[in-house]
């Protein structure tokens, strides 16, 4: 019931052939805080409807990475970015992208919920109306199909209108990958979304994420190794900046090819 | 170490009775308005027009004329500050031109407002040909407010949450739509109430309509934007400046009402500002 | 929308956004080129050097002089009058409210100093000219009933919250760590406040001090309602004076015919006035910069 885009490239169909090449894919990326260098070549394919998992210690760089694919980091004065990351193979830094189209393919939700401070149905709704959408049916009917596909919906049917900011923590997150879905993005960026939730809450978003990799290509920042586990395609590792492993989930956390990846992933250390 | 501790004990009395002190000499000018004034204060003085003898003289003129300033003056000022800090705080980099920018309206605020008078006058009444109309006052009131507005305006709108702005433009809104659906809106209480305060400055202000010319005299209600005018301030100032004890009453009076005027004003700031916080807690 | 319409209302509303915040730029501009250029003219009359320093300023005798030196005196005068009640009060406040007092007294005592600079300056004339001066009359038998001392006082009580909170930013600025140690080698509260916290708090005081000076030389109406209009080169703060900012009103009020130098001449003296606090503002930006934990 999910949001469905027929005939876009990366669309269900076009997916699960080796040679259409990845939906993302890194190439000697790096990404710097004014001389503070955040991630050094990193070189990653991201392979549509998969969920990619990026696991490393605290500040290894997973959310730079994860804010360059919708270059989010645009907005932090002073970021400089070197090498190139292409989305269906085009380059999403060249001449004349437009990031706000980009972002709209290209959808994320935050470590932190973030609702507007407006009513449930409001924070769906905002992205239609900003791309346009005028139509009263339209838009309820889209709110409400966004709001099915992040399992939301039998919890606020009744209160569509009540403030955001008055559902529990991890409603409000559903909240805020309903409002994400809304505007039909081929990726989703995920950072830490559980992170903040009791573990009801978060084996809710996990469910939510294994659903939606049919539709969507699925990139995802965890702390949480199980989770990681659990919810992940393939994985990786990065660690001060830079990619150590990555593989098939299975292969990172059973047979990692790294010491470092072993130490990581059984906890010695991080 | 006792002379110390005793010196420590001096400073903590000194200090607390300093601050009493003011605290009384504010006390001591309200309770000297309300002294003087009180007793003249009544509906004839508020809907009456001026007048040649004390006793008959109104402040009807004089408060319409405030009205219609601040009202003019606020129009012209709030567009052009909230644009101005927008583009320093939503579109700033940190270009040479920001930065110049920044300086200069830090430098603007503390400008003694007479210079803003001396402005309007070489601007607005002499070149622009304006005369000693509401225009001319409200656009010079409007010059003395900008810095103002811009600076509350920033305040605002820093502390919005970046989380919030992140939110928005992670959907593909434009840095526009970002700032106009949920920046703007949610600095709104912030801003309102600085507003209010930027507003509260300029109803007291009196040098600048002084120096463009701004009439003492002035026995009708301004029936538009280029009626001459007078204005609260001026009133009481004109009627300070006259000899005999019941001109100065008026002065009072004219006072209080100034006075209850800002109480008002500020305590609409306040009430705002409370309001805000409350919504943003459920 | 198409995206090309979308980026190019974009620019244009960014464009207009930044014409916004070039009008406060027009604005600095507007006041250098009024003053100047009206000032150009006074000085065509008038030669710089007999108006910067001449000790007589009588424009509207028949024979007029120009000599500026009498309003600047009379307007350091009442500053600094206003200086030497603000600066130790409000300094004092300062440290005791950021120091000493418990919790409920900073919450009242802040905001209710915060009305002192909310009074319209027209009112502290009144209260200068009917209330003070005739109290002061009552303790000093030569005090006239325009006279510089009075208008001062009240000047002073008028800035003493934007001295006093600045100073308590700048107080507060300094790192908690500093007063701690203070106290851990055993100092009083007050040792700890002029020994460490004082010293550190330096640039930030001075900054506000400075700022407080040029509130003081560019406030207009208390000194033109109780200071009088008598421009005289006295140190003497028992007799009537004139301010610059008092003649600029009392030539505005007066029918002083435009086109004439000494209608002219208000435009100098604001340049003067305008050049001095300038300097003064920018001199306490420099110094509230280099306060410890400076943000811009
Ligand atoms: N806005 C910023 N300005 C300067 N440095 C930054 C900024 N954001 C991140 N950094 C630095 O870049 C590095 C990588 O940060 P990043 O947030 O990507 O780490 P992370 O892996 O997401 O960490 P965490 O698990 O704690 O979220 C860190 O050293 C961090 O301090
Ligand atoms: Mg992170």
């Amino acid at each position: 019931m999910g949001p469905q885009h027929p005939g876009r490239p990366g669309g269900p169909h076009a997916a699960e052939s080796a040679e259409v090449g990845p939906k993302i894919a890194l190439r000697a990326l790096s990404v710097s805080y004014g001389d503070r260098r955040a991630l050094t070549t990193v070189t990653l394919p991201m392979q549509a409807h998969r969920v990619t998992a990026l696991i490393g210690p605290s500040g290894c760089g997973k959310s730079t990475l994860l804010r360059a694919i919708n270059r989010m980091n645009d907005i932090i004065p002073g970021t400089r970015v070197e090498g190139d990351i292409l989305l269906d193979g085009e380059s999403i830094h060249a001449a004349g992208t437009d990031v706000v189209a980009l972002r709209r393919r290209v959808g994320m939700v935050f470590q932190k919920s973030n609702p507007f401070p407006k009513s449930v149905f409001e924070n769906v709704a905002y992205g239609l109306r900003i791309t346009g959408v005028r139509d009263r049916r339209d838009i309820e009917e889209r709110v409400e199909e966004s709001l099915r596909a992040a399992a939301l919906w039998e919890e606020v049917r009744d209160r569509l209108h009540a403030p955001a900011l008055t559902l529990a923590g991890g409603q409000q997150q559903r909240l805020c990958i309903a409002r994400a879905l809304a505007v039909q993005p081929e990726v989703l960026l995920m950072d830490e979304p559980a992170s903040a939730l009791d573990p009801m809450a978060t084996q809710r978003i996990e469910e939510l994420i294994h659903g939606l990799k049919r539709t969507y290509t699925i990139v995802i920042v965890t702390h949480n190794m199980q989770q990681a586990a659990r919810v992940s395609d393939t994985t990786a590792f990065l660690w001060m900046g830079q990619l150590v492993e990555y593989g098939r989930t299975e292969d990172v956390f059973t047979a990692p090819r790294e010491r470092l990846t072993e130490d990581y992933v059984t906890g010695r250390f991080g | 170490m006792i002379g110390a501790r005793r010196l420590d004990g001096l400073v903590h009395g000194l200090g607390a009775s300093v601050l009493v002190l003011a605290l009384s000499a504010l006390g001591l000018l309200l309770w000297d308005v309300v002294h003087d004034g009180v007793g003249r204060v009544s509906w004839a003085f508020l809907t009456g027009y001026p007048s040649r003898r004390a006793a008959t003289a109104g402040i009807l003129p004089a408060l319409a004329g405030s009205v219609w300033l601040v009202v003019m003056a606020t129009a012209m000022a709030l567009p052009v500050g909230v644009g101005g800090a927008v583009a320093l705080e939503e579109y700033g980099s940190r270009g040479r031109w920001a930065r110049l920018i920044e300086i200069n309206i830090a430098n603007l605020a503390g400008v003694p407002s007479i210079i803003y008078g001396l402005l309007g006058l070489g601007l607005f009444v002499r070149a622009l040909r304006l005369e000693h109309s509401l225009v001319a006052g409200a656009a010079t009131l409007a010059l003395l407010m900008l810095p103002l507005v811009i600076i509350t305006t920033r305040e605002a709108l820093r502390s919005v949450p970046v989380s919030l702005r992140e939110a928005s433009l992670a959907l593909g809104a434009t840095k526009w739509q970002t700032t106009w659906h949920q920046v703007l809106p949610d600095a709104l209480p912030r801003l309102l109430t600085g507003l209010i305060l930027a507003v509260s400055r300029i109803v007291g202000e009196t040098a600048p309509l002084i120096v463009i010319g701004a009439l003492a005299y002035v026995p009708f209600v301004p029936d538009g934007p280029w009626s001459s005018f007078t204005a609260l301030p001026i009133q009481i100032f004109a009627w300070l400046a006259r000899p005999g004890t019941g001109f100065r009453e008026n002065a009072a009076a004219g006072i209080l009402v100034l006075l209850v005027v800002l109480l008002i004003t500020n305590s609409v700031a306040i009430w705002l500002r409370d309001r805000s916080s409350r919504r943003r807690d459920a | 929308m198409t995206a090309r319409t979308r980026r190019v209302v974009e620019g244009l509303i960014e464009r207009t956004l930044w014409a916004c915040a070039a009008v406060s730029v027009l604005v600095t501009v507007g006041i250098v080129l009024v003053l100047v250029w009206e000032a150009a003219a006074f000085f065509g009359e008038v030669s710089p050097a007999a108006f910067l320093g001449g000790r007589t300023w009588t424009p509207l005798f028949y024979d007029p002089q120009f000599g500026v030196l009498p309003l600047v005196t009379g307007t350091l005068l009442v500053a600094v009058i206003a200086m030497l009640v603000a600066v130790p009060a409000g300094l004092l406040i300062a440290v005791y409210l950021s120091e000493y007092a418990s919790t409920p007294v900073r919450r009242f005592g802040k905001p209710a100093l915060e009305v002192l600079a909310g009074i319209p300056t027209v009112v502290y004339g009144y209260f200068a000219l009917l209330f003070v001066t005739p109290w002061l009359r009552t303790v000093i038998p030569g005090l006239a009933g325009l006279n510089a001392l009075g208008p001062g006082l009240v000047l002073g009580l008028m800035i003493l919250p934007l001295v006093s909170s600045l100073c308590e930013d700048a107080l507060s600025a300094v790192p908690r760590g500093l007063r701690e140690g203070a106290f851990a080698l055993g100092a009083t509260r007050l040792q700890a406040a002029v020994g460490v916290v004082l010293p550190a708090a330096m640039s930030g005081v001075s900054a506000a001090v400075i700022l407080a000076m040029s509130r003081a030389v560019g406030e207009t109406m208390i000194v033109a309602i109780a200071a009088g209009q008598q421009p005289r080169l006295t140190a003497n703060p028992l007799v009537p004076i004139e301010t610059m900012t008092a003649f600029i009103v009392q030539v505005s009020l007066g029918d002083v015919p435009r086109d004439t130098t000494a209608y002219r001449a208000i435009f100098a003296v604001g340049l003067l006035l305008f050049t001095g606090t300038l300097g003064l503002n920018l001199a306490s930006d420099w110094l509230r910069r280099r306060m410890p934990g400076a943000v811009r």
